[in-house]
């Protein structure tokens, strides 16, 4: 097949100059071009430190319409939820739904400051009060935080919870975490940020923690276990109170990532199973939007002795409504709290207020049928594909499911049909992970996609699997069809290239 | 009411594709006795009703466009360009994941790149990351920073105790399972000694220096002895720095800084009640292979045009697990852009005029508020758009005052320094007009007294 799309540049083949598809704001700019004017200042003017001040801002000039244009040139090289289905695994790339984007923006949110007196901000705070009620009875725990920013900020709370937990105890030798080997990356970081040693627990044919491993593990040195249930796999576990037992029976506490709680809104409460602390992705499960790599927001929920641990501070009631009057919420601290995770209450525009407009739109019943449904999607393709990809293991799935991307008698990788599929206007699955599967796809469709879009997706990978017998070099040559082809990441990691500046000659032009 | 786009019949034929009956029979493997509980959750609402619901939370605040605020301490009210919002807008961006698939994300891509230039631009510093969660985080992402590059073989922290209260509270957070020495981290130390104070401390143990800019009384002072100092014993130098004010004043990298850290939030990001903001961390080059986070460097695609890419990823978590920098994974992509879009349009103008903005209306509210009796600025250092200013009587009940009368008024020092009872921040930005300041003096006339 010939695709002019994939064809060398003409200044790259003749000048070996890269071609520029669209130029830098640095590049854009021009001397004495202005995109904003502020008023002079109505006051008297004040003396400079002179000898402090700064005599150069290289700062790119441009005028508003050059900016406006240099970004909407920049949005139309995206892939994103809104263009396309984005089955990215362990991602929830579900649909971000618009009202959502006015509630988070409503002037008393975003003008409010965070050290205002509490008085002043009681709307924000019975949000947040709100809201850690609200996490609390979707999970089954006791305490909740909102302060944390992200998964990975969750995780590393949580784990300082657990330490902190034994240490209270007078418990100091427990330094080790037990970490399945299905894992996100996340979490051995976590446990390495706190100097832990990390031990990998295996899984059995079913994709479950393998029990005896776990068990000769399991001593007076472990702090705890970290599991992530569904699994990277996308598979419940089936034995999981067997596994949180097992690690309560040696000291240690259990530690969920609630990366994949997609699939367990009103059909588990992961409280209940045995999980002594998870922290939730509201940019996952709660349909806050992704912002093409954050902000987040990873509030932590603990059972009933490890509140007292929780970051510093939590929203609390400090004076009982009545009929008549409303309550006063306001700031309350945790006893032998870790301290606090980041400056202020966390991400409360942006993640806090999406996540409530989100759930009280949905009520329990429709949280239930968002899991449901996420799962129905993800079995449903597992089920179209399942005669064309290996499923190394193949059970009912959760909300997502990894499939192996490669065949018989020909060298294509799971990577080369991630690069076709772009071709196809899909987003690729999640690639290489979990590490335990060959070649891994991990496809997670979400609930927010209809089966015509299901069966157009199940087609075309079903249509790619033919191509790599027939044409592999379509695959390894792949995309075409979009903007920009495969990437030279050598050369970015050797040139190291992390910034531009003004041209040198800037103020002759 | 929910986003599921699918009907009953597809439903069941799916269902029938799957092999099975209903619904409920996808969830076999969760225990019976804990399947299927019942969420005590209020009953779902229509899109109308959640617009009046969350509308009614939202006024029931009383924000900055009610209120008079002279509150900064760490987060400011500044104008954002109409234009900044109208581009994070786009579903483009918000609604893409981290840019994993280069091909499909050259515009997430560009964004950070031309976001680590303009931040290696402000600071004067060589690389930028892709971001943190916050100043305070990104503060305390130096310290593994510093350990890394000297592997775990020092073990002190020289803290200046007027580095912001709650980025120190992170700090001794995030290191808590890191076993090191920490020193000048003490309210009760002397504020009125200049940063030179510090280098007492810093010894042949000691990894890293952290200093503010301004400091968290607003002060600006030139670290270039500082860090000449830590440098001859071994030692890094972070500086928490202010972007606005880096717009006029000399930037840490003049002053040989090894690291510059700060809040972000100033450039084009709403306050939004504390978050979500923005944690800036630039370096030297030569660090860059420690630093954490997610960085974005320039290559060339296979059709030879130029193009971005995450780069250097056998630092991340991902690829290096408990071995990894740090566990960053999600950062504040989104917001990183918008910090792009408000500094590629104000451009090196805009941002000096909103600085010396800020610069005079402060000196001018500190004129005249120091006129009133009892009042007084409590330093002598050059000082940027804030200041600590002495009311010789409790700041919560000045403040309780000023809020009757329309005003948020400043952060109360005594909190977190005992030596500065009784003293008030006050943050004046370019949002603040002569008649709003001269009210706000007037208030605080009427309970000023020798």
């Amino acid at each position: 097949m010939t695709d002019t799309s994939t064809k060398l540049s003409a200044d790259f083949i003749l000048n070996g100059e890269p071609k520029v598809v669209e130029p830098t704001i640095f590049d854009l700019s021009s001397p004495g071009r202005t995109g904003v004017s502020f008023p002079e200042p109505d006051v008297p003017r004040s003396e400079l430190p002179n000898s402090m001040l700064r005599d150069d801002l290289p700062l790119p000039e441009l005028a508003e319409v050059d900016v406006v244009r240099h970004y909407m040139h920049l949005s139309t090289f995206n892939y994103s939820v809104d263009s396309g289905f984005y089955p990215l695994g362990s991602c929830t790339m579900k649909y971000n739904p618009k009202i959502n984007e006015d509630t988070c923006r409503l002037p008393g949110f975003l003008f409010t400051h965070p050290l205002q007196p509490i008085e002043t901000v009681q709307g924000n705070l019975a949000l947040m009060y709100t809201l850690q009620e609200w996490l609390k009875e979707i999970s089954g725990f006791a305490g909740m935080t909102l302060q944390p920013a992200a998964g990975a900020h969750g995780e590393f709370t949580g784990v300082l919870i657990m330490r902190a937990y034994h240490k209270s105890r007078g418990d100091d030798k427990r330094v080790k975490m037990l970490i399945p080997d299905s894992a996100h990356g996340t979490n051995p970081a976590s446990a390495g940020m706190m100097g832990l040693k990390v031990v990998q627990i295996p899984s059995d044919e079913r994709g479950n923690v393998d029990i005896e491993a776990l068990k000769a593990e399991c001593d007076d040195t472990v702090l705890g276990l970290m599991l992530t249930n569904p699994n990277t796999l996308g598979l419940f576990d089936e034995n999981v109170e067997e596994v949180t037992r097992i690690v309560h029976d040696c000291g240690g506490l259990v530690y969920g990532d609630g990366a994949n709680l997609n699939a367990l809104l009103g059909i588990v409460k992961p409280g209940d199973l045995g999980i002594d602390v998870m922290h939730f992705n509201l940019h996952k499960t709660f349909a806050v939007p992704h912002g093409g790599g954050g902000p987040g927001s990873g509030p932590v929920g603990v059972a009933a002795h490890l509140a007292d641990f929780l970051p510093a501070p939590l929203v609390g009631i400090l004076e009982e409504g009545d009929d008549e009057l409303a309550p006063l919420f306001g700031f309350v601290f945790p006893e032998k709290s870790i301290g606090r995770m980041k400056a202020f209450h966390g991400h409360f525009g942006g993640g806090l207020v999406r996540a409530f407009t989100y759930i009280a739109m949905h009520g329990p019943d429709g949280l239930r049928q968002v899991s449901e449904y996420a799962v129905l999607n993800a079995n449903y393709l597992q089920a179209r594909l399942r005669d064309t990809y290996k499923i190394p293991f193949d059970r009912i799935c959760m909300h997502e499911f990894v499939a192996e991307g490669r065949f018989k008698d020909t060298d294509v990788k799971a990577l080369d049909i991630s690069k076709r599929l772009m071709d196809y206007g899909f987003h690729p699955p999640t690639n290489y992970f979990p590490l335990i599967v060959h070649e891994a796809l991990m496809i997670e469709p979400t609930e927010t996609e209809n089966k015509d879009t299901l069966d157009a997706f199940a087609d075309t990978l079903i249509k790619i699997a033919e191509e790599a017998k027939t044409d592999p070099d379509l695959l390894h040559n792949a995309p075409h069809t979009t903007k920009f082809g495969r990437m030279d990441e050598v050369k970015a990691a050797r040139e190291l290239v992390l910034c531009c500046w003004l041209p040198e000659d800037y103020e002759d032009q | 009411m929910t986003y599921i786009p699918i009907s009953p019949k597809e439903r069941d034929a799916m269902l029938e594709t799957v092999g099975v009956k209903k619904l409920d029979d996808l969830f076999d493997s969760v225990p019976a006795k804990h399947r299927f509980p019942t969420l005590n959750l209020p009953p779902a609402i229509t899109e109308m009703e959640a617009a009046a619901e969350l509308g009614e939370l939202a006024t029931a605040n009383e924000s900055t466009k009610d209120l008079i605020s002279f509150l900064g301490a760490g987060m400011y009210n500044h104008y954002i360009p109409s234009v900044v919002d109208h581009i994070l807008r786009r579903g483009e961006f918000y609604t893409a994941y981290t840019p994993y698939q280069p091909e499909i994300s050259q515009g997430t891509l560009q964004g950070i790149f031309e976001y680590q230039s303009l931040m290696s631009t402000l600071t004067g510093m060589e690389v930028s990351n892709a971001s943190h969660y916050d100043g305070a985080t990104a503060a305390a992402e130096s310290i593994n920073l510093a350990w890394a590059v000297f592997r775990g073989k020092r073990t002190k922290v020289v803290i200046s105790p007027t580095v912001h209260p709650q980025y120190r509270e992170v700090i001794r957070t995030y290191t808590q399972g890191m076993d090191l020495e920490m020193a000048g981290d003490n309210a009760e130390a002397d504020l009125e000694t200049g940063p030179e104070a510090l280098t007492e401390l810093v010894d042949e143990n000691t990894m890293l220096v952290i200093v503010q800019y301004p400091d968290f009384f607003g002060r600006i002072y030139d670290y270039t002895k500082l860090t000449e100092l830590a440098h001859e014993k071994g030692a890094l130098v972070c500086v928490v720095a202010n972007p606005t004010a880096l717009a006029m004043f000399k930037t840490p990298a003049d002053m040989d800084a090894d690291i510059v850290v700060g809040e972000g939030q100033p450039l084009g990001i709403p306050m939004w009640y504390g978050g979500p903001s923005l944690g800036f961390f630039t370096t030297r080059k030569k660090y860059v292979h420690k630093m954490a986070g997610r960085l974005v460097g320039e290559t060339v695609d296979s059709r030879g045009q130029k193009a971005y890419v995450l780069t250097l990823t056998a630092r991340e978590q991902h690829i290096k697990r408990e071995r990894a920098t740090s566990n960053i994974c999600t950062n504040q992509g989104l917001l990183a852009l918008a910090s792009a879009v408000y500094l590629s349009l104000v451009g090196k103008k805009g941002l000096r005029q909103v600085a010396e903005s800020c610069y005079h209306k402060a000196h001018y509210a500190a004129e005249q508020l120091s006129k009133l009796p009892g009042m007084g600025l409590c330093f002598s250092e050059p000082y940027f758009h804030e200041f600590a200013l002495c009311v010789g009587q409790p700041v919560s009940e000045v403040n309780e005052h000023l809020l009757n009368h329309g005003f948020i008024g400043g952060y109360d020092l005594g909190k977190d320094y005992p030596a500065l009872k009784d003293h008030m921040l006050v943050a004046v930005t370019e949002m603040n007009t002569k008649e709003e300041i001269d009210a706000f003096v007037q208030v605080l006339a009427e309970v000023a007294h020798d």
